[in-house]
């Protein structure tokens, strides 16, 4: 037990941060460049998950639960708002026939 | 040392999955490598010893959300591939954008000093027990209005997939 707290505490807090940044990048990139919406989506998915992974990171180095409570209810909006999400890509297949973001462009308007 | 080397292994593959998300044609590989992951990110809350956090995550995300993905994928037959392709200047500067955001990001994160108090596997408030006890006493209120968003987000999701009668 003690050796293994030892070895624990070489992951140093700093390469969670350097960690969820890079995938907080990769999802920032894929809703920039896709204009598939359902990749969109997955990409706003990544960015959620490389924040949870660092409250979550925070809360066990912190020694505070509220850290893991609040990545418990970041999931719990992000399920709804996929099942919201995926309807209302579902109700714009079935007017558009496509899910091509640029086809929603005339929503500016 | 064995946790080191499993970090490494975790954020490798789950940096280039997320990045095969993006690059794959097929939105369905794309689904099949964001499963990936999300597995490889239970990885990492079970490393963080946050073993709640890991199974909740696993079933809502590899359980639920991708199982989503994936019927939408099949319903609505999107499976076509490089149908709508952005052009090539506006990828770049997607992904300059994205790489000016991660540059920001890790120099200002760079030289915050941190005070650690406990570590990973000293704590305890990962497992269920604890998680549960904090959950049902000083977040209940909280906990209960999740539930009515889960409601009204199903509600929410049947009306909108209903079919219009007119």
């Amino acid at each position: 037990m003690e050796t293994t707290i030892a070895q624990i505490q070489v992951i140093p807090l700093q390469y969670y941060i350097l960690f969820c940044s890079a995938l907080f990048s990769i999802g920032v990139i894929g809703v920039l460049a896709k204009r598939n919406a359902l990749v969109i989506f997955m990409s706003v998915e990544l960015m959620l998950n490389s924040a949870n992974l660092l409250l979550t990171a925070f809360s066990a180095y912190r020694n505070d639960p509220a850290g893991q409570i609040f990545v418990f209810f970041i999931m719990v909006v992000a399920a709804a708002e996929v099942a919201i999400g995926l309807a209302l890509l579902v109700v714009v297949y079935r007017s558009t026939k496509t899910i091509d973001i640029n086809a929603l462009n005339r929503l500016k308007w | 040392m064995l946790s080191q080397y499993l970090f490494f292994f975790l954020s490798f593959v789950a940096i280039v999955s997320a990045l095969m998300v993006l690059l794959s044609k097929k939105p369905i590989h794309s689904v099949l490598y964001l499963t990936l992951t999300f597995f490889t990110l239970a990885g990492h809350y079970i490393l963080l010893n946050a073993q709640f956090l890991a199974v909740v995550h696993i079933i809502v995300y590899a359980g639920a959300i991708m199982v989503l993905f994936l019927f939408t994928v099949m319903l609505l037959n999107l499976n076509i591939e490089g149908e709508f392709q952005k052009s090539h200047i506006m990828k770049i500067v997607a992904a300059i954008g994205g790489g000016m955001i991660f540059l920001v990001l890790i120099g200002t994160l760079k030289s915050f000093d941190v005070a650690t108090v406990g570590t990973p596997e000293l704590t305890q408030i990962g497992l269920v027990k604890n998680l549960g006890k904090t959950l049902y006493s000083d977040y209940l209120l909280p906990f209960e209005l999740s539930s009515i968003l889960f409601l009204s987000a199903m509600v929410g999701a049947v009306m909108l997939g209903k079919k219009d009668k007119n």
